[in-house]
């Protein structure tokens, strides 16, 4: 466990006097220590082009009352930057009189060992392994012209300390592993990308040479690419395979069921609570419990424990997603969605792992019930206009639908839909709900956090494709 | 008050003299202190006050050819000597790489010249609290509008940049910005738009009222959008919306991208790559410019670069590194382009608006829909369609698609060139694209 206080002037005594002064009267805040450790090795044209270690400390010191959140924050761990803060907070906070909420429900439940994965594996084995990927991709086929494989892993320690001494803590490991090859064939280029990872140490995820599978999927996705002809343009059926493809439900759905749009009534979802905004059998959650998981956390960055929110229920808008913040201005309870990307940024209610749970049709039966469409496999990156509930997301591989059978790959399109109604064009939900590998980041409002999806394959009756085809 | 040069300097020279001592061969500094602060409002009420102080360190180590790197925020001594050991512990392991090297002594910036790039005026609070109270004001006048956000940040920054050459330097810069972000509502839709000002001098920032009536007004004109049909139509890119194009060329001409052989503008030095009549320029020396340098990330000099000229490709952006890998001396462009801008174009805005009878004005994009691999295009888009240099009405759920190799071959650009941010462009034409909607 990190000690957060034994390198500093600071005691922990003299912390809990300076929070509880500072928060008295206040509605809620804590403060917010967090030591990160992270690296970064990074294969590319050949050679190891980069390794990176860095190490960060700081605080942030967040006072509420009523609607006005103050914060400030300082990478010095210090009494007289501590004090400096907490006269930034009263001054902001000119007349205060809120009730400060003790109450944070407790649980002993973790989600992941207290580790740290940069330590577990040796910078050698590291760099041998990619070292191996480069020469694997490269011996494999003559058209491979560009590898580049990477490591990333992160140990963060935290502990929030509340008004009258009471003190949540944390360890997060979180590593990821990722390839990325670009192929050339007869003046044509194109790239794939897979990468794995989540909470764990790098050899759980590359045991009996899993890195080769990781390699196998990234030419896949390129070699597809490079047969892929201009992608049709307009409305139409759209079939999407399960796993990674939810990162449609996390931008069409998931952020407009985020605690503070719906406070501030921009969501296009403020006013549906209760009402179906999706076909019946789809039931979408919010899970920060599943063990191991990228998007996974033990408590949230309040110091919550996080949980299993059921957001849509068979159709029905049961839940948003809060922080203690949103949550108590909307007179509910925290879902323990607070996040931050770190210390030097303010908790927003986020997602974990955002998943649609399985229906009972198979991915045969959508693919023939489609006579003109596309078969979206993999995405890029996707983006949601909160208000107006326009999303978009890339496809990095997909295909086309004739006549019940899938046909050519097609160039990477954007596709486009409407996040209140696209839900109820889905008609079919498969049997086949499978979690993402473990990759995703999620932005909104400049802070990254970590984040996972799941769904089964479903068929969409209309949704439109961007691409160049008339 | 931001960490002044003396004590940055004292900080880079002892990382600089430990390295040595523990045998890096050469080494570079950067340390870099940063104050600021934010206030959010929220239908004219203060929302939030955020205030930041940070210190921010890196050190890259060499051994011969062998290279790695740290970054800490904890400037402690005795953590800097832990993860200057680590630090070099790691570049041992490192393999050598031919191309690692500081930069040419002989590049490196000679003469520091005052850019006005800081502005030490503090904007107290109170008084960013009273902007942002005028520009909601007049952000919410009309009843449509049912949600105002906005934001003040004042942010004041000083840094060293030094390295085992002798290469010791730095300034202090500033910014100050304002946004606002409205959403209007009517029977039909919500929708959301903004408009922001950043300047270098607090001087320059628009006026309040200015700036909520823009947003307002911007907002206001997109609600009860329609869908259009799927077709090919000209298009017209807002100022906002066509400076991202000049971002994506600049990525494809990184010299990383083009070593690397992942740009679709690889090889294409001294062809023919944007119309005839365009002009792409990349100056680092505008007074007060957002995107001003008076060195680039290693410390190299830069110079005003001519990208395009007459629609042919003259330069790469170059560092060090990619530089020796491609046989070209750095230009200066370590950390990307400065103030970058398309020389405006020789029509008038209405012209442009009317130069078709029917096209498309797109103010958003949305998705990441750039593939600088193989240059095709697709993103998400909002706008207005246009009728003999009107707009008809909003629309929305569309997207735009073609490849940039086409594109930038048929970009025209009306005369209206403001230099406001580090990437600025004229209104811009496109013919051709493909628009997908229903």
């Amino acid at each position: 466990m990190n000690n957060f206080f034994n390198k500093s002037d600071l005691t922990r005594q003299d912390a809990d006097k300076i929070v509880s002064e500072t928060l008295n009267n206040c509605d809620d805040g804590e403060l917010y220590l967090e030591e990160s450790k992270s690296e970064s090795i990074l294969l590319d044209d050949n050679k190891i082009k980069s390794s990176n270690y860095s190490s960060d400390l700081g605080f942030g010191f967040r006072a509420i009352s009523d609607e006005v959140v103050a914060y400030s924050y300082s990478n010095e761990i210090s009494k007289d930057s501590l004090k400096n803060s907490s006269e930034n907070l009263k001054s902001t906070l000119k007349s205060i009189k809120g009730t400060y909420n003790h109450e944070i429900p407790k649980s002993n439940k973790k989600f992941y060992e207290d580790i740290n994965p940069i330590e577990q594996k040796t910078l050698d084995s590291k760099l041998e392994v990619l070292n191996k990927v480069n020469d694997f991709l490269r011996k494999k086929d003559g058209s491979v012209k560009q590898v580049t494989a990477s490591f990333a892993g992160e140990q963060k320690s935290i502990e929030i300390i509340r008004s009258g001494g009471e003190a949540l803590t944390d360890v997060r490991p979180l590593i990821r592993f990722n390839v990325s090859v670009m192929l050339e064939k007869n003046g044509r280029k194109e790239t794939g990308v897979y990468g794995i990872g989540g909470r764990q140490s790098y050899d759980d995820y590359l045991k009996n040479d899993n890195w080769k599978n990781v390699c196998e999927e990234a030419f896949r996705i390129a070699s597809v690419n490079l047969e892929s002809k201009p992608a049709p343009a307009g409305e139409m059926k759209v079939v999407l395979g399960p796993g990674w493809p939810a990162i449609l439900i996390h931008e069409a759905i998931g952020h407009g069921l985020e605690g503070d749009f719906n406070r501030k009534k921009t969501s296009a979802f403020h006013d549906l609570m209760g009402e179906k905004v999706a076909s019946e059998g789809v039931t979408i959650v919010d899970d920060g419990t599943i063990d191991n998981r990228r998007g996974s956390l033990t408590i949230d960055d309040e110091g919550t424990p996080t949980e299993r929110t059921v957001l849509i229920e068979n159709g029905i808008l049961k839940n948003f997603m809060q922080d203690r913040h949103n949550a108590r201005l909307m007179n509910t309870r925290s879902t323990g969605s607070g996040r931050r990307e770190n210390y030097r940024h303010i908790v927003l209610p986020r997602m974990r792992n955002t998943m649609m749970l399985s229906g009972n049709q198979t991915q045969d039966e959508m693919i023939k019930s489609v006579d003109k469409g596309i078969f979206a496999v993999s995405f890029g990156g996707g983006q949601v206009d909160i208000t107006s509930g326009k999303f978009v997301f890339n496809c990095t591989e997909a295909y086309e639908i004739n006549n019940g059978k899938i046909g050519s790959p097609i160039k990477g399109a954007t596709l486009i839909g409407d996040g209140p109604s696209i839900l109820k064009e889905v008609s079919m939900v498969g049997n086949d709900m499978m979690l993402d590998p473990g990759i995703g980041t999620c932005g909104k409002a400049g802070q990254g956090v970590p984040v996972g999806v799941a769904q089964p394959s479903i068929l969409i009756d209309k949704m439109t494709v961007g691409g160049t085809k008339l | 008050m931001v960490k002044d040069q003396e004590f940055l300097k004292s900080k880079a020279s002892y990382c600089l003299d430990l390295a040595k001592k523990m045998g890096a061969t050469d080494a570079s500094v950067t340390v870099g202190h940063s104050i600021s602060e934010t206030v959010n409002f929220r239908n004219k009420s203060l929302e939030a006050s955020d205030r930041s102080d940070g210190l921010a360190l890196s050190i890259e180590t060499y051994l011969g050819k062998r290279r790695s790197s740290i970054s800490s925020s904890n400037l402690l001594d005795e953590n800097i000597k832990t993860l200057i050991e680590k630090c070099l512990e790691t570049t041992k392991i490192t393999p050598e790489d031919e191309f690692n090297s500081l930069p040419d002594k002989n590049l490196l910036a000679k003469h520091i010249s005052s850019l006005n790039l800081y502005d030490e005026t503090r904007f107290e609070n109170d008084k960013k609290i009273k902007y942002l109270k005028d520009l909601e004001e007049s952000a919410s006048t009309d009843s449509q509008i049912i949600n105002t956000e906005s934001s003040f940040t004042e942010n004041k920054s000083n840094f060293i940049l030094a390295n085992s050459d002798g290469f010791c330097d730095g300034y202090k810069t500033s910014s100050f910005a304002a946004s606002c972000v409205t959403v209007a509502k009517d029977e039909n839709s919500m929708e959301r738009d903004y408009e922001f000002s950043s300047k270098r001098h607090l001087s320059d920032i628009k006026q309040a009222i200015d700036l909520g009536n823009k947003a307002a007004k911007q907002t206001i004109r997109k609600l009860s959008p329609k869908k259009i049909g799927s077709e090919k139509i000209s298009i017209i890119f807002d100022k906002r919306i066509s400076k991202g194009m000049l971002s994506a060329f600049a990525s494809a001409i990184s010299a990383s991208a083009i070593a690397r052989g992942t740009s679709f503008l690889k090889d294409k030095i001294d062809q023919q790559v944007f119309a005839n009549s365009i002009n792409i320029i990349d100056k680092p020396d505008i007074i007060k410019g957002m995107g001003s340098q008076n060195f680039d990330s290693e410390g190299v000099n830069s110079n005003t670069l001519q990208l395009i000229e007459n629609g042919i490709l003259k330069n790469y952006l170059v560092d060090t590194y990619n530089g020796k890998k491609l046989n070209l001396k750095s230009n200066g462009r370590s950390g990307g382009t400065t103030n970058l801008y398309f020389e405006k174009g020789n029509i008038s805005y209405e012209d442009l608006m009317k130069k078709n009878s029917r096209s498309l004005y797109i103010t958003e994009t949305i998705g990441h829909g750039s593939n600088l691999v193989t240059g095709d295009y697709s993103v998400g888009a909002t706008g207005f369609l246009v009728e003999d240099g009107e707009f008809k009405y909003p629309v929305n759920e569309i997207t735009i698609a073609g490849n940039f190799k086409d594109m930038f071959k048929n970009i025209i650009l009306a005369n209206d060139l403001e230099f406001e941010y580090s990437v600025n462009s004229p209104t811009m034409m496109i013919e051709g694209m493909t628009v997908a909607g229903k």
